[in-house]
């Protein structure tokens, strides 16, 4: 920057970006470990299922085949898992958001009797493990004859304690002045809801949906448990039905892996900012 | 409202009365969620609770057996596999991802360029379904022609067998573990470094305190509370470890008994094999253990922890 040959300074800056040159290699090598399973799943899925094999192995393939995504696709159908996966997600969030909204809203603005039993059930909840519940819940959708549908791939998620505790904490911060003004005006409690305090959550929102969006995608339990009907399972338990039919033709298991991983990829390509930034905000404020 | 309320009734004391008009519409906006965590969530864990007392196996009818269920757990070698494996996944895990995300987060943190597009790669595997993180590891790590023992081959070392050789298969699952949440971490983490406001790292520059002591006299406690959290989080999802490690560990690995964990045992029993009364036990069990640790974290937070 300076380029006065003041010698001290001139020592300081470059005992600086020497400092700064061994960050960033540490940081690449970290990187290329990150990355270099998603490149080498790309690869390995336009590979011959001998070409895979050879060793020394090629890194790019000789011949780019497209063979593997044709038998993958013809095994699984890939559309419908496309499909239910968006509409799990998609229910997920309208729920988590929806009813969030309106119970974070009453426990951190609204004066109501038996409020700490009532906050007290919505913490239960996040300190239980997700498991303790599935049994009874399967019973529940199978006594139902709900088995097999979006309806119970969504059931779990149709309230989010999670949502309602982190939306409460970001109601709380906002000021009660807004309230009292309104109140002045004439507003009722519900146009206060929704006029004037759901607006101010829309960052809160954005992250509780993007944190829903990722967890519904990953769950692998839920969907393998209630879903058994190949053509109503999500791409998370969709793919993990391949292993059991190309157990070592792992050109194609990659092809499904990475069909399987496209979509959210691109969204968080796409989106990159608002889902860092989300998750951190359900961390600091959650 | 609320105004009036106050002045009104001041001599009601600390019970004061509630404006009948907030009191519905509160009930109103509260009912979709209290009503689904009664249903979901309340009813579910007396039910699970119920079920470990009884014997049900496929379509039969449940059979009162009292505490068997339990007895059988404590004498099941599966169970004691499993439960060591799930506490060593935990020790393999935690400590050594929360540290690594700890690193990569102070790295992050100072200025640096692109440190954008650093955080988005290191978050990456998030957006990745487990199931598609399980299958490409167990491609890097197979014996003969993983990447993995080809690289160590071509360095003169003779790799494992990984996932299906007892002594590392567990370690493997651990790897993948801490690969994959690294980033989320490291997120959180990094929020965490950056709330620290720059007045304490100028005050410590006028004191002329080193690179390193600013680290641990100020970075450390002042992330601590952050720390806690992605720990507490972090031992929390460790011990409910089940996608990659039901994926990769199936019944005729070799090395199934030293690296099958309890929600894995309890998958299969419940739904493999359809014995939910003992399933039920499994995951009561998994839930006391859970617990355990985290009044453990709770106590040790007290001491560890540094809030404003």
């Amino acid at each position: 920057m300076t380029t006065v040959a003041q010698p001290a300074a001139k020592k300081k800056v470059n005992y600086r970006s020497r400092g700064k040159l061994i960050i960033h290699i540490v940081l690449i090598i970290g990187s290329f470990v990150m990355i270099f399973p998603f490149v080498w799943m790309i690869l390995t899925s336009f590979k011959s299922n001998g070409e895979s094999l050879l060793i020394p192995p090629t890194f790019l393939p000789n011949v780019w085949l497209v063979e593997n995504y044709t038998e993958v696709t013809r095994t699984l159908p890939f559309g419908s898992l496309y499909l239910n996966t968006l509409l799990l997600i998609f229910f997920r969030i309208i729920c988590a958001l929806v009813f969030s909204s309106m119970a974070g809203f009453a426990f951190a603005k609204l004066r109501f009797p038996l409020k700490k039993f009532f906050f007290f059930l919505v913490l239960t909840q996040m300190m239980l493990p997700n498991q303790i519940f599935i049994i009874p819940q399967y019973q529940m959708l199978a006594s139902m004859g709900q088995l097999n549908t979006i309806f119970a791939l969504v059931f779990p998620g149709l309230v989010s304690a999670f949502g309602t505790f982190f939306l409460r904490q970001f109601y709380l911060s906002l000021p009660n002045v807004l309230s009292e003004a309104a109140v002045l005006d004439g507003c009722n409690t519900f146009q206060i809801f929704f006029r004037i305090m759901l607006p101010l959550t829309k960052t809160a929102m954005m992250a509780l949906a993007v944190f829903t969006a990722i967890f519904a995608y990953g769950d692998m339990m839920w969907p393998l448990i209630v879903n058994s009907n190949i053509n109503m399972m999500t791409l998370s338990a969709g793919i993990s039905s391949m292993q059991g039919q190309f157990t070592t033709k792992y050109p194609i298991l990659m092809a499904g892996s990475t069909l399987a991983m496209i979509p959210m990829l691109v969204l968080y390509l796409i989106f990159q900012r608002q889902f860092i930034e989300g998750i951190a905000l359900t961390g600091t404020k959650g | 409202m609320t105004v009036s309320a106050k002045t009104a009734a001041p001599r009601l004391g600390r019970r004061e009365r509630y404006d009948p008009k907030v009191v519905t519409a509160a009930f109103i906006l509260i009912a979709p969620t209290i009503i689904g965590l009664l249903v979901l969530n309340i009813y579910p864990f007396f039910d699970t609770i119920r079920r470990s007392l009884y014997k049900t196996q496929g379509l039969g009818p449940e059979v009162y057996v009292g505490l068997k269920n339990f007895e059988k757990l404590f004498t099941d070698d599966m169970i004691g596999h499993a439960t060591v494996n799930t506490l060593l996944y935990m020790v393999l895990t935690v400590p050594v991802g929360v540290l690594l995300s700890l690193i990569f987060a102070s790295l992050l943190n100072s200025k640096i360029r692109g440190r954008d597009i650093y955080r988005a790669i290191y978050f990456l595997p998030m957006v990745v379904a487990p199931a598609a993180v399980a299958m490409v590891w167990r491609w890097i790590f197979n014996a003969e022609n993983g990447i993995l023992n080809i690289a160590l081959g071509a360095l003169g070392i003779q790799g494992p067998s990984w996932l299906a050789d007892p002594n590392t298969a567990l370690l493997s699952c651990a790897i993948i573990g801490i690969w994959s949440a690294i980033g989320y971490d490291l997120v959180l983490i990094l929020a965490g470094l950056q709330s620290i406001s720059k007045s304490y790292y100028e005050a410590a520059e006028i004191d002329g305190a080193s690179g390193v002591q600013t680290f641990f006299h100020i970075t450390i406690p002042m992330v601590s509370p952050t720390l806690f959290f992605v720990v507490l989080m972090r031992a929390m999802t460790s011990l409910k470890q089940f996608d990659t490690i039901y994926l990769l560990i199936n019944t005729r690995n070799p090395a199934y008994k030293s690296a099958t964990v309890l929600m894995t045992l309890f998958y299969r029993e419940a739904f493999e094999k359809f014995n939910k009364g003992y399933g039920s036990a499994i995951v009561l069990y998994t839930f006391v253990i859970i617990a355990i640790f985290t009044a453990i974290q709770f106590i040790s937070e007290k001491k560890l922890v540094h809030y404003d």
